[in-house]
């Protein structure tokens, strides 16, 4: 029971590591598709940001510059997707695809040059990198059944982006629902015309929704880099831009079903890597690759029976014109 | 003048090569409700539309209460107590009342504050102008009229003066227009100016004080109301003499072409649209649906073209059955003389992105004198649409134009000729003349009798009551998914809107 228990919260602890990138980059997704701006693009955004923070911090030994950087890096990335799709009404999927493309090239090519080793950043030093926080108590927690247990190997330990992760929840929906801004952005990805006509300006309130997209991708790209590894690896986010819009999809678009939606999906992750070539009950052993496949093949089933109708922001994807 | 709320002087918009707007003059006084009508394409939603600030005037001045405005967007009229109701309402669906009120005007950067006192505001103008609506309903459950209301509210709430209405009885049932025509007087004793667009000429002797009409781009003439008579505003309109009531003789109905038994139609969301509907059409006459919009109506004619499955009932066409709960097409329908002008001609009966010439033939395509072989035959096809284009009048005489270019109405005259020229003996008709100018109404209501006096079967189907009582032999009313009554042709409007809207429920409401 108790070694039962100790894989638990081993496999939840991971859970929540997993979770962050995802976290971080589906609410990144969020301000951008509640403003009717599609964003295929996280995943090149959380890359180039994963980028921009291995090769800051490597070079300044600060992973707050490495976070700086992440952002200014990904909020770019942004605002080019925004030019491109409201100033310029493109069609905002290919411009997405083509930032992923820039970003999984561009890191490759500059991390080469820059670094010569193949593509990554050198490893960056601990005390240039997010390192776990204990929260006070831990050590006097660490003895109390369960409670404790939870306390110390759950949620004490982590890195500080953990938690402003898991703040940027409830922040997000008050200013989602409580906020002037919230109600605009909401009514943007609905319905243009209507706030057009309320005076207010469609592109500057779509191109600040893409700032918010860019801040939090980049420090989606910045814990990878700084906090679940020490460094840039190539194509490190793996296709976490993807499984994120999922999620918000899953979600359908609110933020605390999007903490939760993650967190699923990080658990799937964490299992899947738990039951690497351990044998199952009545199964037996399970090929890796299936297990690696598993939380994809719970993503398709689950997008496709199992949260009822999604139904996007209606303006979604369509950009905005007057009409004559 | 001292008292004109708006003074437009010499206004010009031009959109490319099109003239919108030319040399436009504008006097509305202050404290009155100024119609302004004209045809579709006419101008005059641009003109409203540079007066809200949507869009800028190439030349010309604006003034409101008597000092010249410059009015760059939509923020500078509200400043200058301007308010629109658009004809699509510029709401947020899924938004409350409330909020889609303070959108824009929020005051403040958190919401609590600016909801509470947009609360007490609501309350306020509820008062004053007897416009309740439930402030946390959220708006796209709101009936059409109601929605209609939150428009006025939202531009009450901004502190207009002057409130501008673009077509606002086009999706109201009558009560609900008659409800739209008494909180505009009782605005008017509170002082405010109403603008009313619209191209219903019964609406501006119901309600204007004075009334100003456009044609192409043009104000060809300001009158008082109550000096001025239908067939004046008419003339002035189209410039030329309209036949407001089409001449048709009595009709010869004789076999049954369709015949429709215990149909019952589910739509998407499992709800009965239409509920064990039966009737008959016969050989040369005109059968005409009443309802309001979203009363099964468009459902029975989808289920009988082919387009949608009923779930139980029979319909019999020339006496064969239609296997309408099973594989009836309007391929098959189409082969065995049944003809149908969709009501929603951009998203059903035509593909915009094609060529006029393409669309004369959609859905008649694989027949034989349109095809060499495996391929389509181009200059039969093209023969085919300029003789359509001749029969028809459609403008611009150009098979290879792209259809979207084309006007509403003579999109509609598009599919009207692709339907009617195959010599159905069944025709199916939704919305005719939707969106369509008056010109072109008078041209296709003649064509709709002409096909009743060749002997054909008409079923026809509209929102405007005018057009069902004008056109048809018999009169069917729908009310929610039912046929409550059947009338004749003289059937009064009284007497039809009374059973459109259905009487006793509105009994038990009241």
């Amino acid at each position: 029971m108790t070694e039962f228990f100790a894989t638990l919260v081993t496999v939840l602890d991971s859970t929540i590591r997993l979770s962050i990138p995802l976290l971080l980059a589906c609410l990144a997704g969020l301000y951008s598709e509640r403003a009717g701006i599609f964003d295929i693009g996280l995943e090149g955004k959380m890359l180039a940001g994963a980028f921009a923070a291995g090769a800051a911090a490597f070079v300044t030994g600060s992973a707050w510059a490495g976070l700086g950087m992440a952002i200014v890096v990904a909020v770019g990335l942004a605002l080019v997707h925004g030019c491109a799709s409201i100033t310029h009404r493109g069609n905002q999927i290919v411009s997405g695809v083509a930032i992923n493309f820039i970003a999984a090239g561009s890191t490759i090519i500059l991390g080469q040059a820059w670094f010569a080793q193949g593509g990554r950043t050198p490893s960056v030093a601990a005390d240039a990198r997010f390192n776990a926080i204990e929260l006070p108590g831990t050590a006097a927690m660490r003895d109390v059944p369960i409670l404790g247990q939870l306390y110390s190997e759950l949620l004490s330990g982590h890195s500080i982006l953990v938690y402003l992760a898991f703040l940027s929840v409830p922040f997000t929906w008050w200013v989602l629902y409580r906020t002037r801004f919230g109600l605009r952005l909401r009514a943007v990805g609905e319905n243009p015309a209507a706030v057009d006509t309320a005076g207010i300006s469609v592109p500057w309130l779509r191109y600040r929704a893409v700032i918010c997209t860019g801040i939090l991708s980049g420090a989606a790209g910045a814990y990878l880099a700084l906090a679940m590894n020490a460094g840039f690896v190539k194509d490190m986010t793996a296709g976490r831009g993807y499984i994120a819009l999922a999620a918000l999809i899953f979600a359908k678009w609110r933020p605390v079903p999007a903490m939760f939606a993650c967190l699923l999906f990080g658990f799937l992750d964490a299992l899947s890597i738990r039951l690497q070539g351990a044998p199952l009950p009545i199964i037996g052993r399970v090929p890796v690759q299936l297990m690696q496949a598993l939380p994809y093949i719970l993503t398709v089933i689950l997008l496709a029976g199992f949260i009822g109708k999604a139904i996007p922001p209606r303006a979604g994807g369509v950009p905005y014109v007057k009409e004559r | 003048m001292a008292n004109a709320a708006i003074q437009l002087i010499g206004i010009n918009k031009s959109f490319g090569p099109v003239h919108a707007n030319r040399d436009i003059h504008l006097e509305v006084p202050r404290g009155t409700i100024h119609g302004i009508i004209g045809e579709n394409g006419a101008g005059k939603s641009t003109l409203m539309s540079i007066l809200y600030g949507f869009y800028q005037a190439d030349r010309g001045d604006i003034l409101v209460n008597g000092t010249k405005a410059s009015i760059k967007t939509p923020n500078d009229a509200i400043a200058s107590g301007i308010g629109m109701v658009h004809q699509h309402f510029m709401l947020v669906d899924n938004f409350t009342v409330l909020e889609n009120i303070i959108l824009g005007t929020e005051g403040n950067a958190l919401l609590n504050t600016s909801i509470a006192k947009a609360r007490a505001e609501l309350k306020r103008l509820e008062r004053e102008y007897g416009l309740e609506v439930n402030p946390d309903a959220v708006v796209e459950d709101l009936a059409v009229g109601l929605q209609q209301r939150v428009e006025i509210l939202k531009a009450l709430y901004r502190g207009a003066d002057i409130l501008i209405l673009d077509e606002p009885t086009g999706v109201l049932t009558p009560a609900e227009a008659d409800h739209l025509f008494r909180i505009l007087a009782r605005l008017k004793e509170e002082g405010k100016t109403v603008i009313l667009i619209t191209h219903k000429l019964r609406e501006i002797m119901a309600i204007t004080d004075n009334v100003s009409v456009m044609r192409q781009g043009t104000m060809v003439a300001t009158r008082k109301t109550s000096e001025t008579t239908v067939e004046e505003l008419a003339e002035l309109m189209v410039g030329r003499r309209v036949l407001l009531r089409v001449e048709k003789g009595p009709a010869n109905p004789g076999a049954v072409k369709l015949s429709v038994k215990n149909l019952t139609v589910r739509d998407a969301r499992k709800v009965e649209m239409v509920k064990d509907v039966s009737f008959e059409v016969r050989a040369g006459e005109i059968v005409g649906i009443a309802g309001v919009a979203g009363n099964g109506q468009s459902e029975l004619i989808g289920t009988i073209a082919g387009l949608r499955k009923a779930l139980s009932g029979t319909v019999l066409l020339d006496g064969e059955p239609i296997d309408v709960t099973g594989t009836a097409d309007p391929g098959n329908l189409r082969d065995r003389g049944l003809a149908h002008v969709p009501e929603d001609r951009h998203h059903v009966g035509l593909v915009l992105a094609y060529e006029e010439q393409e669309n004369a033939i959609l859905g008649y395509h694989d027949h034989k004198q349109y095809l060499t072989g495996f391929f389509l035959n181009r200059s039969a096809i093209r023969a085919d649409a300029e003789e359509k284009i001749r029969n028809y009048d459609i403008r611009p005489a150009n098979p290879h134009l792209k259809t979207a270019n084309f006007s509403g109405g003579n999109q509609q005259k598009i599919v009207l000729a692709r339907e009617i020229e195959k010599d159905p003996g069944v025709l199916i008709v939704g919305q005719p003349t939707r969106g369509v100018d008056v010109g072109a109404i008078e041209f296709i209501h003649k064509r709709l009798i002409a096909m009743r006096d060749a002997g054909k079967a008409v079923l026809l189907i509209s929102v405007e009551l005018d057009e069902i009582r004008s056109l048809s032999d018999r009169i069917l009313v729908m009310f929610d998914g039912r046929i409550v009554g059947e009338r004749d042709g003289e059937a009064g409007e009284g007497e039809l809107g009374l059973l459109m809207a259905g009487v006793e429920r509105r009994e038990a409401a009241e």
